[in-house]
């Protein structure tokens, strides 16, 4: 089974060699971009030993690597499923250590607190149920099924603050009626088609996530991803050779939870949007729509970018053109569906395409691994992989039909979730764009900062918000002073308790509504309040929003009776940016550690609130 | 294809699978003779010769072979089928 956007390197076998004897810094990447390639299931072995063995080597995390730890708890044979996943894990930038339940014991494990699962202490539990062990029985049925699942997923939930994944059934029984097998009530093929539309909405409520196995195996359908005879023999649902593309899946959803899906698609625009090259074509030349085989696909592919920005991806140009060129068909191309403002940051320039990914992610103010980059040439694509091993490069086929479903099946947006500024974060990277050109003009900045017209308004944390606070505190990473990641209930938790003081700050200005830009959390003790949470979106940079934040919080304590704010840095990779925050803002300094974890300190009863160039409202929201 | 280019192949994916570059195939060689080769790894080995020389071994004839040399006339049958 081929993972078809991942590149084929020819010299993988000998690549893998030369890593191992690389250090530790350098160790890391090489196998992370080992792990980016196709690979045959013996090389895949090889690279999850040399992995699994870097991993324990280095001690502590591999440079660059999150680590996390995933329970899987199986109803039958997990056995090849950790390697899928732990290679999958180090392709998202992850070092995913594996615990597998003995042999059917999820159950067991789940309520027996002495269990090695207790012992283990899960960052994710995998829950990986087999459709025979639910379905099969004379008297199966889906409620049966489903209150099952939901005992084990409210147990995990208060034992652990966990990600939850949830597997569905295969559907691998086969049909005694046929088309119609629904009007066979006790048919097991039915209760797994029941357990699975179940399955959709109970765990949205139950707060679960799905691993949608019945969906993607039905790419290459079931007999791709079932065999009875290795069932049989081995008791295992999911055929070995469909685990690199199993454990890519569930890497995705726990990088996705953890802020780490990929933001912006940036996209070429000859043979990539359109068919043939505009500077030589034309407007009348190029391949697009009207009819044509070839430009319907092309018109196509523009739709899927589109239905991208809907739920909150950006798009992003980058093409080798004069920006004129570039820029004609988005205006006069009657058949073009993506339009100039669906793009946030359009690049057209005869510069090397690594230099403008770098611009790009700058102006747009996101990781360089935040971009995914389609490109239908492969020279370009390679000199990518080389300069910026970072950004996502699938490999492009030479149809252009097939575009959509190579960028899709690469699961590089992999959402949880979707809120109502996703669905306008297109629009407001635009204005944001508009904001900057409008400050290139403007030197006095305080009268730039006038200008805008901000108003902030910082309440408490509420239940409407709670899904978007969540998913800020999950996926900031510049402007976060201790990237601590919570889940929705342990937010919930700090919302309700009166020993927390929550802020979620919106800001609007004159080009419109910024959503929320900032949370904030303190942990009251006594006379002391602790900042344990402050994230702020790189979007409201430069506008003073952080001396706005501290006004607010400086209020708040004081009418809890706190006389000492704290404040507190934990350096990582991506936090440089704030490392000097609570200096910048008047804090002296408690201690720093050797680490450069440091603790700083405010005293209330001699701080004045600073004077900002916005209105602020800060009516306490309701904590319901 | 030749026996000798079976074999050459198959000690490849033997030396990835059980991680051992000294490894050699021959014909009397038992999962008896290889520290790493166990029950998972066993599966691990027959699902990369399958995709290595693009074939699919039935339950009964997994079940026939006792040792690599079995195995390597497995492969050819399928492999001449």
């Amino acid at each position: 089974m081929v993972l078809s956007w991942l590149p084929i390197r020819e010299d993988w076998d000998s690549r893998l060699l030369a890593a191992k004897s690389l250090a530790t810094e350098s160790l890391g990447a090489a196998l992370r971009d080992l792990a980016t390639s196709r690979m045959e299931v013996s090389q895949l072995s090889k690279l999850d030993r040399a992995f699994t063995r870097a991993v324990s080597a280095s001690g502590s995390e591999l440079a660059g690597l999150g680590s996390i730890r995933l329970a899987i708890l199986g109803s039958a044979t997990t056995s090849h499923l950790p390697a899928g996943i732990r290679v999958a894990g180090l392709r998202h930038g992850l070092a995913i250590e594996v615990y597998e339940a003995p042999y059917g014991m999820y159950w067991q494990e789940l309520m027996d607190t002495s269990s090695g699962l207790y012992s283990f202490q899960p960052d994710v539990i995998l829950l990986a149920l087999d459709a025979r062990h639910l379905a099969a029985a004379q008297d199966a049925t889906s409620e049966a099924a489903i209150d099952l699942m939901r005992s084990c997923w409210r147990q995990a939930r208060s034992s652990f603050s966990c990600q939850i994944l949830q597997q569905t059934l295969l559907p691998v029984f086969p049909r005694l009626m046929g088309n119609n097998e629904s009007r066979m009530t006790h048919s097991s093929a039915t209760i797994v088609d029941q357990i699975n539309q179940s399955l959709r909405t109970e765990s949205e409520t139950e707060g679960v996530d799905l691993l949608a196995l019945d969906t993607f195996s039905a790419v290459e359908g079931i007999a791709a991803w079932h065999e009875p005879g290795i069932w049989h023999r081995s008791k295992h649902e999911v055929h070995p050779r469909a685990t690199q593309l199993y454990g890519d899946q569930v890497a995705r959803l726990i990088a996705s939870a953890r802020g780490r899906s990929a933001k912006c698609l940036v996209l070429d625009l000859d043979n990539t949007l359109w068919g043939g090259v505009i500077g030589d074509d034309g407007l009348e030349g190029i391949v697009l729509g009207q009819g044509n085989g070839i430009g319907e696909a092309f018109v196509d592919f523009q739709r899927y970018a589109k239905g991208l920005t809907d739920r909150g991806v950006i798009l992003a140009v980058c093409s080798k053109n004069d920006e004129k060129n570039a820029l004609d068909p988005f205006e006069r191309h009657p058949e073009m569906v993506l339009k100039r403002d669906h793009i946030a940051c359009f690049v057209a320039n005869w510069n090397d395409k690594a230099s403008n990914l770098r611009s790009i992610a700058k102006t747009l103010n996101i990781g360089i691994d935040s971009l995914v980059f389609a490109d239908d040439n492969p020279v370009e694509r390679a000199l990518i992989r080389q300069e910026l091993p970072l950004v996502r490069v699938p490999e492009m086929p030479e149809d252009p039909a097939a575009y959509i479903s190579t960028i899709s099946v690469a699961g590089y947006f992999e959402g949880l979730r979707v809120t109502d500024e996703d669905k306008v974060r297109s629009q407001l990277y635009q204005q944001n764009a508009e904001r900057t050109r409008l400050m290139e003009s403007a030197t006095d900045m305080e009268g730039y900062l006038h200008s805008l017209r901000m108003e902030m308004s910082a309440l408490s944390f509420d239940n409407i918000g709670l899904a978007r606070i969540t998913q800020l505190i999950n996926k900031t990473n510049q402007f976060n002073l201790m990237t601590e990641r919570l889940s929705e209930a342990e937010v919930a938790k700090r919302m309700q308790d009166p020993n927390f003081i929550t802020l979620q700050v919106r800001l609007t200005d004159r080009f419109g509504d910024n959503g929320i830009i900032a949370i904030l959390i303190a942990a009251i003790r006594g006379a002391e309040a602790d900042i344990e949470t402050w994230l702020m979106s790189c979007r409201v940079l430069g506008r003073r929003v952080e001396e706005a934040c501290l006004n607010v919080m400086a209020e708040r304590c004081r009418e809890a009776g706190v006389q000492r704010l704290i404040g507190r840095f934990r350096p990582t990779e991506k936090n440089g940016m704030v490392r000097d925050l609570y200096s910048r803002l008047g804090f002296t300094l408690l201690a720093e550690d050797p680490d450069k974890n440091s603790s700083w300190l405010l005293d209330l009863s001699a701080f004045e609130p600073t004077s900002v160039p916005m209105k602020t409202n800060t009516l306490s929201g309701v904590t319901v | 294809m030749q026996q000798q280019e079976i074999y050459t192949r198959l000690t490849k994916i033997i030396r990835d699978v059980f991680d051992d570059e000294s490894l050699v195939a021959t014909p009397e060689m038992t999962a008896a003779d290889v520290a790493e080769w166990d029950s998972v790894n066993h599966i691990t080995l027959v699902v990369a010769i399958e995709e290595e020389f693009g074939i699919k071994f039935k339950t009964a004839e997994l079940e026939k072979m006792k040792n690599v040399g079995q195995m390597v006339e497995g492969i050819e049958r399928k492999l001449s089928a």
